[in-house]
């Protein structure tokens, strides 16, 4: 580790010119890392793997897949059954797919608990978001791929929310199909745009890291760091805590991968696409159901019994604006302080706000009727209410406990004197 | 960092335990009977085929499912991974039919099949679904299916029976088009196997189990062994990070 071959002939030939080992040096070794991170900061490189394995695994998949109605539900059986270790490279993919969004998940949560979006850091959490949003699209088009019945009737269903725009909508969707209904003009260009996004997600996930490297990364106490006491070196530390976690993230996606493979998927979806037939209930992917949830909550919105925004064209709306929400956090929580553990009010609302994302996935789960109708309303009435009312009340209203001087204080001293000063508050709380 | 570690174990396991209670009940939304659990060989993490019995259900598919039913993601030489010698085989393809490439006046030959060819089945019904994918393309799987092919009964007084449909409490709606195929001794098993209606569902819903998933042996015992290799990595990884990590605590 002394000198990390730095000074090997070639090495510095080539740094002299391209300063490629400097940059790695300084960003995947040296770089000053806080040395509180609990293992909620391991979300992050998980979700970068995650990221890779879906690009390498979808790459061989596309090597083997045929991008037309009459061949493509064929293509992915062959993989399944003819192709050398298809089927494992196919379960990786279909079951990557849904630990990519839980890691992302949890590494949201993570940000959202302990403030990680807060001042210096907006842009970074809006890159996030960005890459969230890329990750939908690329999500819903690659489960179109397959063209079973699932595939054929979630993109009819999705691609119909665009219908709900005035005046242009039918035009739009016309556009979006390619012709006048899914068919394979669409299976064509989702299978493009799906082999595309991937890389202009790398992109972002490039600019996300640009920005966290800029100010480093926040911490469970969310504080800033205040010097060399306070951060150590993220190779060997990180690195190595990396991996572990790395080590776990692998046990749970091979359980899934080898031993039920199909749990997070639907049964339908081994059912070629029948334009003539509709399944009995239409689900988007688990990962979706909270913003399904919010789609179809939202009644007919109107004044004085005329009709002012019809319900699809609101349920769009809100579910969009679910996730554009997320944009104005930064200034939506006008709390200076970041993170969670000295917020004592905060804390409970951010438990409320995570059992109502659980609430609106199951909701987002059952047929639009009768009580889960009802609760899925509610839910969303909160997830909306947390954002615009709450957070912003909060920061003017609630007062945090008092925060430690420093990192390294509470860390060295094995949290003596910090720990002790805000417990007390808590018990009042 | 302790507790927090403690604390976030415990939400994985929430997580897991959501999901656990969750998923399942996304998928029965049906409103029928709930399906029993029956005991496949191939369940659980060291399952794998019952040869024999997959044998057994092919001459159930063979003998009263292909009247109707095609196999189309099934050739014959997958028939020699369940233990036919080829020259069984062949027999069997001898029995059915393909149709070639249509030629030049669009007149379509029907020839025997051999080894390479997918299984049509032997009649043509034109809404039978195909049963390839059949055991992973319902909700239940291998124990829906077995439960329904024996669940045939005579409908409930106060059901109102639709024109040409068969009553069936695990069928999602009750009412289904396909009449009761199985009645007992439809086949004679070479293996002496009583061919009970039972014994007969089973053996054709293991049968169809391996037409939809035929690498899952191969499945799981890639996953032991995988399992197993990454426990002992990520506990030694544990161990290092640890011991990297000792100097700074």
């Amino acid at each position: 580790m002394a000198d990390n071959g730095m000074n090997n002939p070639v090495v510095k030939w080539i740094d002299h010119r391209l300063p490629i080992f400097t940059f790695m040096n300084h960003e995947l070794h040296e770089y000053p890392t806080p040395r509180n991170l609990s293992y909620w900061w391991n979300f992050g490189s998980l979700a970068g793997i995650a990221l890779v394995i879906m690009i390498v695994t979808g790459i061989v998949l596309a090597m083997q897949y045929t991008a037309h109605v009459d061949y493509a539900f064929g293509s992915v059986e062959r993989i399944m059954r003819d192709v050398n270790f298809g089927w494992l490279v196919r379960y990786i993919h279909m079951n990557g797919a849904s630990f990519f969004f839980i890691v992302v998940y949890i590494h949201m949560f993570r940000g959202l608990y302990f403030g990680s979006y807060k001042a210096p850091r907006e842009l970074l959490w809006q890159l996030g978001v960005v890459i969230l949003l890329l990750m939908m699209a690329t999500a819903f088009m690659g489960y179109v791929l397959p063209w079973g019945q699932m595939s054929f009737w979630g993109a009819t269903v999705i691609t119909n929310l665009f219908s709900a725009i005035p005046l242009v909508g039918d035009s739009i969707v016309t556009w979006l199909w390619g012709g006048f209904s899914v068919d394979n003009p669409t299976l064509n260009r989702f299978f493009a745009l799906h082999y595309l996004l991937p890389f202009v997600i790398v992109g972002v996930v490039v600019l996300h890291l640009v920005a966290l490297h800029r100010f480093g990364s926040n911490n469970p106490l969310g504080i800033d760091t205040k010097g060399s006491q306070d951060t150590i070196p993220f190779h060997p530390y990180y690195t190595v805590k990396d991996l572990y976690g790395l080590g776990v993230f692998l046990i749970f996606l091979a359980g899934f991968v080898f031993f039920a493979p199909n749990y997070m998927g639907h049964p339908d979806n081994y059912i070629p696409a029948d334009p003539l037939v509709t399944p009995a209930h239409i689900v988007p992917e688990w990962y979706f159901l909270p913003f399904y949830a919010i789609l179809r909550a939202v009644p007919d919105i109107g004044l004085f019994g005329f009709t002012l925004i019809e319900a699809k064209l609101a349920g769009v709306l809100a579910m969009f604006g679910s996730i554009i929400l997320l944009f104005f956090l930064p200034w939506l929580d006008s709390s200076p302080v970041r993170s969670g553990k000295f917020r004592p009010v905060f804390k409970w609302f951010f438990l409320l706000l995570v059992i109502d994302s659980v609430v609106l996935g199951y909701a987002g789960s059952q047929p639009a009727e009768g009580a889960w109708l009802a609760i899925g309303r509610v839910a969303t009435a909160y997830y909306f209410l947390h954002f615009l009312v709450v957070l912003p009340l909060l920061g003017r209203l609630e007062r945090p406990q008092p925060l430690p001087a420093s990192i390294s204080q509470p860390v060295l001293k094995g949290g003596g004197s910090t720990a002790g000063a805000s417990a007390k508050p808590m018990e009042k709380a | 960092m302790k507790s927090m570690m403690k604390k976030g174990i415990f939400a994985a396991a929430l997580l897991a335990l959501g999901f656990g209670i969750s998923a399942p009940q996304v998928q029965a939304a049906g409103e029928s009977q709930p399906i029993p659990d029956t005991k496949f060989s191939f369940d659980g993490f060291f399952g794998g085929w019952d040869k024999a019995q997959l044998q057994r259900g092919f001459q159930v598919y063979n003998e009263v499912c292909a009247t109707c039913h095609s196999l189309e993601y099934v050739a014959f030489r997958n028939l020699l991974e369940i233990d036919f010698t080829e020259e069984e085989a062949k027999a069997i393809a001898a029995q059915y039919t393909v149709l070639g490439e249509p030629d030049f006046y669009g007149d379509v030959e029907e020839m025997q099949a051999e080894l390479p060819s997918r299984i049509r089945g032997k009649g043509v019904a034109e809404n039978a679904p195909d049963l390839s994918l059949m055991a992973k393309a319902r909700v239940g799987g291998a124990d829906y299916l077995k439960a329904l092919l024996a669940g045939y009964e005579d409908a409930p007084a106060d059901v109102e029976m639709q024109e040409g449909l068969y009553y069936n409490s695990y069928f999602p709606g009750q009412q289904l088009s396909m009449p009761q195929p199985l009645w007992g001794d439809d086949v004679t098993y070479a293996d002496g196997t009583e061919a009970t209606i039972d014994q007969q569902a089973e053996d054709v819903a293991a049968f169809l189990m391996w037409a939809a998933e035929p690498h899952l042996e191969d499945r799981k015992r890639t996953g032991i062994k995988v399992l197993l290799f990454l426990i002992v990595l990520t506990g030694m990884l544990y161990a290092v990070k640890r011991k990297v990590w000792a100097e700074l605590h």
